[in-house]
Parts: structure tokens; C-alpha cells; sequence
């Protein structure tokens, strides 16, 4: 068995326009950028991203944002994304914002073929009651807003139902891996990658340090290589090359 | 006179206890850590998956790939633990997180949270506050009495988008500490030099004081 493909590019070979990408990463730890410049190169567009960040200006998704080649995203945190918001609020951009423990699970239960569950967050609010706006029209009316959702009282506690994701494919970065898809992060980036990689149909993992199968000591993997179908070894170069969003320091 | 944010942030720290799990959320409600006791000992929790965040690091000892859920760079103290986002939130909803500091853009008297969103203008997301405000045991609010302009924060209904429901336990201000309990809000201290008076004056809403 052997899951390596020699390039980004030629792991995303088979990319149309329209297709759907869970992508790991919070803010720009954990980000799989090198596989995300190969959809920046192969002109794909259209794309449909499930993240929880979309990027800054220049990097991560921030790139295939500003070329405005992503159409919808699912994620919980914008921040101060300038590019992000003027194309949400232009009606170029249509995004469905949720809980970030919701968007968590609504990924881990794609993976696991769990349907939809229940969870307390955002009940009462706009999440579950709708009327978020999902897309603008040009003139900064709603064109699309999110429908409600139901709810259930389970003890005395009301929770909202929440469906599950899986997307066409997923992009993950990971510290090391081997050659059967096997993966370990590093400290706070794994984040959101196991639950992408799980929730992807074709899941790509680009990672910092390619090994042979046997090394990774079984009890240390974190992701079974059964939820990774292609494995991308970085340069070194492209291993180090990470960004900082906010690079605080004591004196 | 009031609380300056420093203060403020002491002030919250007061409501934590030793032995405590703890999210802390970003902006004023991160300066929180700073200003622990000395003899309280509480496990900072980070949503996107980490315990035990310890301080900035040197500049020496900065990692992009350790950071906290404000994307700060951070570090780790003896008996930390990394996992992923989902096990994170499973923390959170299951209850295991002691108490929350977030911020607020509004709060109603019933307890009501607005925090993330002003429609047309701002949008910054949610994040993980709507899974908190229903998760941790304790849910403790840290902003300035009113907005920069003088407009009120804490008032009788939200306008803005709800982040959750009747989900505040206690309201930190630069002015007062306020306590949502079922017959309203609660005047439970005023900052050095702060009135009664003052505090009602700048508060729309009845206070049991």
C-alpha cells in the first residue's frame, strides 16, 4: 500500500469547479497551504469550503478568497478577514456561519456516519431560529437566508438538530505521516484536521515529515490512515514555511 | 474612578477557584490569567484543542504551531494535554469546563448574551461562545459598562443577534459587578470610587441593589 503522490498538484489532479473541501486548520496552525496553492494554480473555482477560518490576506484560504475563487464557506470565526467580509457583505460570497463546536461535530459525525445530532448551541438564537443571512444581493438585502432549525427538549433542556458534513474532498496538514495515510500532529495544529480528514470522500494529506510505514509507533497515530486516501510529503522548505497570525511574546 | 482593565481583569479573577478548568475568551477576558491569585492554580482551556496554556513565550521559544483560540502564540505548563476541536467542544457541552469569560457587546437583564455580530457591519462569527455559554457551568461576562459613545451595554431586551439565552451568571464591568438572578440584575459591588448612583444611571434597566 502506498499513498504518496509526488506533487500537490497532481494529488488534486482530478478537481472540477463546484466541488466541496474540508480543510484543516484554526486561524494559520495546522493550515494545509501547500495543497491549498495547488488549487490556487490549477484555476479551480467555484469552490464550496467547509473551515473554520477562512485565511488572511496572502495566506491560507485567504488566497483562493481574494481570487475569488470560493463561492460558499462553512465556517464560525471570521475575525478581522477585511476581503472576507467586503465579499459576504457584496453578496459575492455566500457563508453559513455556525457554532465552532457545532462545525467540530457536524465534520467528526460525517466522518462517522452519524446523520445529525443534537447539541444546546444556539438554541434561541438566529442558528436555530433562522433568518441568518447566508448570501446578500448587491444592494445589501438578504438574497438567502438560513431556514430554522428543529428542536428537542431532552431533560428539561431544550437542544437544536444539527446535520452532519461530508464534503468531495478534504485537505489536511499533519507533522508526519507514512506511506498508508497514518498521521500525527504537532501540538495545537492538529485542530480541525482529524475531523476534516474524517469527513472528506477523497481526503489529501500534505505532510512536514513522510516516513515508512512501521515507524509511527501505532499508539501515537491520530489519524488512522483508513480516513486518508492521498499523502503529499512537503519539502523542507514548505514544512517550515508557517505563519504566525498574532505572535505574542513575553519581555 | 473606575476599573481599568487591568483591574477588571483582577476582578474576574476573582471568580475563579483553585483547581478550576477554564476558557477564557479573547481580548480583555485573556488578560484574566495574568492576574490569578497566587494560590489559586486553574487549567486554561483553548478551544481550538489545548489544557494547560501557560504564557507568551520568549521570543526564542515562539511556535506557530501553539497557539491559543485568539491565534496568539502561547505556551504550555507541566500536565498540559493537546486533542482535537471536536473532542474540545465535547469538554465544553459535556460540562467539564468549570467557567467562561467572554466578552459582550450586549446583556440583558435576563441573562441574555450578544457577542458577535452586528448585522450589516460586523461580522466576526461566533467561534466557540454560543457552545460555551451553554456549556461551562459558569458563565461570566467581562466588558465596559456602556459602548465607547456612551451607549448602554447592559440593557432590558438584545437588539443585536443573540449568542445565547438567559445563559450570563454574573456581569464584570469597569463600574460594578452585577449578578443576573431570576427576580433581575443584582448589584453585587461597585468599583472604588463608583456610586450607586452612577451605576444606575448608566444602567437601563432595574438593579436590585
Amino acid at each position: 500500500m502506498d499513498k504518496q503522490v509526488a506533487t500537490a498538484e497532481e494529488a488534486l489532479a482530478d478537481v472540477a469547479d463546484g466541488r466541496s473541501f474540508a480543510v484543516g486548520g484554526f486561524g494559520l496552525s495546522g493550515v494545509p497551504e501547500v495543497l491549498i496553492g495547488a488549487l490556487y494554480t490549477s484555476g479551480v473555482s467555484d469552490l464550496r469550503v467547509v473551515s473554520n477560518n477562512c485565511g488572511v490576506d496572502g495566506r491560507g484560504l485567504g488566497v483562493l478568497l481574494a481570487a475569488g475563487r470560493i463561492a460558499r464557506v462553512t465556517g464560525s470565526y471570521v475575525g478581522d478577514n477585511k476581503e472576507f467580509a467586503r465579499q459576504y457583505l457584496g453578496g459575492e460570497l455566500e457563508v453559513e456561519l455556525i457554532p465552532q463546536g457545532t462545525l467540530a461535530e457536524r465534520l467528526r459525525a460525517g466522518g462517522c456516519g452519524i446523520p445529525a445530532f443534537f447539541t444546546p448551541a444556539g438554541v434561541g438564537t438566529q442558528v436555530q431560529e433562522g433568518g441568518l443571512p447566508w448570501r446578500y444581493a448587491p444592494d445589501g438585502s438578504v438574497a438567502l437566508a438560513s431556514p430554522p432549525k428543529e428542536v428537542r427538549v431532552f431533560d428539561d433542556t431544550e437542544y437544536v438538530l444539527e446535520r452532519a458534513i461530508t464534503t468531495d474532498y478534504a485537505l489536511v496538514r499533519a507533522a508526519r505521516g507514512d506511506r498508508h495515510g497514518n498521521l500525527v500532529f504537532h501540538r495545537a495544529a492538529r485542530n480541525f484536521n482529524p475531523l476534516a480528514a474524517m469527513a472528506g470522500r477523497i481526503t489529501v494529506a500534505e505532510v512536514e515529515e513522510l516516513v515508512e510505514p512501521g515507524v509511527l509507533d501505532p499508539d501515537e497515530v491520530h489519524v488512522p490512515g483508513v480516513f486518508v486516501q492521498r499523502v503529499v510529503a512537503l519539502t523542507p522548505e514548505q514544512a517550515a514555511d508557517k505563519g504566525i497570525e498574532k505572535r505574542t511574546v513575553r519581555e | 474612578m473606575s476599573w481599568n482593565r487591568h483591574e477588571m481583569a483582577a476582578r474576574a479573577a476573582r471568580e475563579l477557584r483553585d483547581g478550576d478548568y477554564v476558557n477564557l475568551g479573547i481580548g480583555l477576558p485573556t488578560l484574566v490569567a495574568d492576574h490569578l491569585p497566587p494560590d489559586v492554580d486553574v487549567v486554561l482551556h483553548s478551544e481550538n484543542g489545548l489544557l494547560g496554556v501557560g504564557p507568551y513565550p520568549a521570543p526564542d521559544e515562539v511556535d506557530a504551531d501553539l497557539i491559543n483560540a485568539g491565534k496568539e502564540t502561547v505556551t504550555v505548563r507541566p500536565g498540559a494535554s493537546f486533542f482535537d476541536s471536536s473532542l474540545s467542544f465535547g469538554m465544553i457541552r459535556g460540562g467539564h469546563i468549570d467557567t467562561a469569560v467572554l466578552g459582550a457587546l450586549q446583556v440583558s437583564a435576563r441573562g441574555d448574551l450578544a457577542n458577535w455580530a452586528v448585522p450589516g457591519k460586523m461580522i466576526k462569527g461566533m467561534g466557540g461562545a454560543m457552545d460555551l455559554v451553554h456549556g461551562a457551568r459558569r458563565v461570566v461576562v467581562l466588558m465596559e459598562h456602556t459602548a465607547k459613545d456612551g451607549t448602554p451595554k447592559i440593557v432590558e431586551e438584545c437588539t443585536l443577534p443573540l449568542t445565547g439565552r438567559a445563559c450570563v451568571d454574573r456581569i464584570i464591568t469597569d463600574l460594578c459587578v452585577l449578578d443576573v438572578t431570576p427576580w433581575g440584575l443584582e448589584l453585587v459591588e461597585t468599583a472604588p470610587g463608583v456610586t450607586v448612583s452612577q451605576v444606575v444611571a448608566l444602567t437601563p434597566v432595574v438593579l436590585n441593589c
